[in-house]
């Protein structure tokens, strides 16, 4: 059985929004139900941006949570907001760019991802968020290489379809750099 | 199986407007139901089915130009917000008061004022019980889902129709701003003028010779004329009532306490129903899909067996009002919501439950 609440937060421009939407069409290209659910308005302005997203194999109640099976976390504010909303057996992932107090829970799963690191090393900044949903997919291949692919062609125009590869490319690195540590 | 795509509501809602054949869309911009605009704006619909899609200089101007459609018997809509909505009370008393069909879109925000742009249902008072003058009713369906979002609006338009009364979707800022997969019906053409002539007897499309005037007006001077259109308008009220009440009843077969929600808090109350039954607690959802005509029979039915009713609602306490003349005193009935723009999670939806059985 499928049911994945996940939330993921980070700073405005850091391509959190398009991460989730991606995520969820990957789901729906493998014939699950899903939700996206942004935070919207002046709380987005220049400051935090954050979206829940569900993915299940059943009708998907509560848009809205207050907890969470994976958090995948951009920056410090959304790491204080967020660590103690994940389940206890969850999984948090972050990248510590930018963070200066890491996590602390020892009752769920951390894992890190340096995908900003990464990006920059490799000159893919624009792909910094498919590094990040690559790692994620890695820990939790709750959709396909195959269907995230579909869901990239569904949800980019056409114009766009020249940096599918790329994107692809970014997923793989994230499932290469991404670790456990605790 | 249509088409499926991943839409925000406010997206599903302008793109089920396309394919329904709506031929026109008057509105004004404002948060949180723009991309309904942004979105026919940018599908430019003149050049496909020839919808028009315009923004009016105000959300008065909007209501207007749908009237003023509607009286030549095109499918005409307008959506806003709260703020906007209260701007055009004037024209949906008219509309109603002039018996044309249309169909206007509230998605709702926190008020009373400009309040916040955040999601609320505090715009229930002011869409079942009025809002403009004068004894009437709108249609009004509550969308829970951005599937719905799609459904309700080709359905809003069958119904106004149907009535020759306008219909309201009444939705929130969060299913306006989700998205959901959402299966999209396939495109109706627009209707012809010559159907509009034939099915519309009392459109404005354009007078013969020797025929009579059709005349569209809300003004009766003659004090006897009026409450005989008043009285025409009873019992069209109560033949909506008989056939157009429409629920979903969901773990309520053995339920003895039942949530009633309508919209966002029917999906968060629906989570909490799931989290009740795990720790035993006998507990259902009635989800109003219609708030106007009002599932009263249902929820008779459903307080024969029951042992209270929590009416969960963005508000202080309004379709609270509904359910307790429902029940008629017979078992206890309480109100739990959030306002301002603040969302009741599953949890605190949970626990306010909780309270109210504890309390008994």
């Amino acid at each position: 059985m499928t049911n994945e609440e996940i939330i993921i937060a980070g700073f405005g421009g850091q391509g959190v929004l398009s991460m989730g939407k991606i995520l969820a069409y990957s789901g729906i290209m493998q014939n699950l139900e899903v939700s996206w659910m942004p935070s919207y308005g002046p709380e987005m302005r220049g400051g935090t941006a954050n979206v829940t997203v569900i993915i299940s194999d059943e009708r998907i109640s509560s848009p809205i949570l207050s907890a969470y099976d994976t958090a995948i976390i951009l920056n410090q504010q959304s790491l204080d907001k967020f660590e103690s909303m994940v389940k206890p057996g969850g999984t948090l992932i972050y990248d510590d760019n930018g963070i200066t107090v890491p996590p602390t829970r020892t009752d769920i799963n951390i894992y890190l991802v340096q995908a900003a690191k990464a990006a920059a090393e490799k000159n893919m900044n624009k792909i910094f968020n498919m590094i990040v949903l690559g790692g994620y997919l890695k820990v939790n291949p709750i959709v396909s290489l195959e269907n995230v692919e579909a869901g990239l062609k569904k949800s980019l125009p056409e114009r766009h379809h020249k940096l599918i590869p790329a994107n692809i490319e970014g997923l793989k690195l994230g499932a290469e750099i991404i670790k456990k540590i605790k | 199986m249509g088409e499926l795509r991943l839409m925000k509501g406010n997206e599903a809602l302008a793109e089920a407007a396309i394919r329904a054949g709506v031929d026109a869309y008057y509105g004004y911009p404002i948060t949180p139901q723009s991309e309904v605009m942004e979105y026919l704006m940018a599908a430019n619909p003149i050049k496909t089915t020839g919808m028009v899609v315009l923004q009016a200089e105000s959300e008065v101007a909007s209501i207007n130009m749908v009237y003023g459609a509607a009286g030549a018997g095109k499918m005409a809509m307008t959506s806003s917000s709260s703020p906007g909505i209260s701007l055009m009370q004037e024209g949906i008393s008219y509309i109603a008061g002039a018996e044309l069909p249309c169909v206007t879109v509230n998605v709702v925000r926190g008020g009373p004022g400009l309040g916040t742009i955040q999601p609320s249902q505090a715009d229930y008072f002011q869409t079942v019980k009025g809002g403009g003058h004068g004894d009437y009713h709108l249609i009004t369906l509550a969308p829970a889902s951005v599937q719905e979002m799609a459904d309700f609006l080709k359905l809003a338009f069958e119904l106004a129709f149907k009535y020759r009364n306008p219909a309201m979707i009444l939705s929130d800022g969060v299913i306006g701003q989700m998205m959901e997969k959402v299966e999209l019906f396939d495109p109706i053409p627009r209707r012809t003028d010559e159907f509009i002539k034939e099915t519309c007897p009392w459109a404005t499309t354009g007078r013969k010779k020797g025929t009579p005037h059709r005349i569209i007006t809300s003004l009766n001077l003659v004090a006897s004329v009026q409450e005989a259109f008043n009285k025409k308008l009873v019992d069209k009220y109560t033949k909506i009532k008989e056939n157009e009440v429409r629920c979903e009843l969901i773990n309520c077969d053995d339920a003895e306490y039942i949530i009633v929600a309508y919209g966002s808090s029917a999906r968060t109350s629906m989570k909490a129903v799931d989290l009740a039954r795990a720790k035993g607690i006998k507990a259902g959802l009635l989800r109003p899909q219609t708030l106007w005509p009002f599932p009263e029979k249902q929820i008779q039915q459903l307080a024969k067996t029951a042992k209270g009713f929590l009416s969960v609602e963005m508000s202080a306490g309004q379709m609270v009002e509904d359910v307790k003349l429902a029940v008629n005193g017979t078992v206890p009935v309480e109100h739990f919501g959030r306002m301002g723009g603040m969302i009741a999670s599953p949890g605190e939806i949970l626990q306010a439950l909780e309270n109210f059985i504890n309390k008994k």
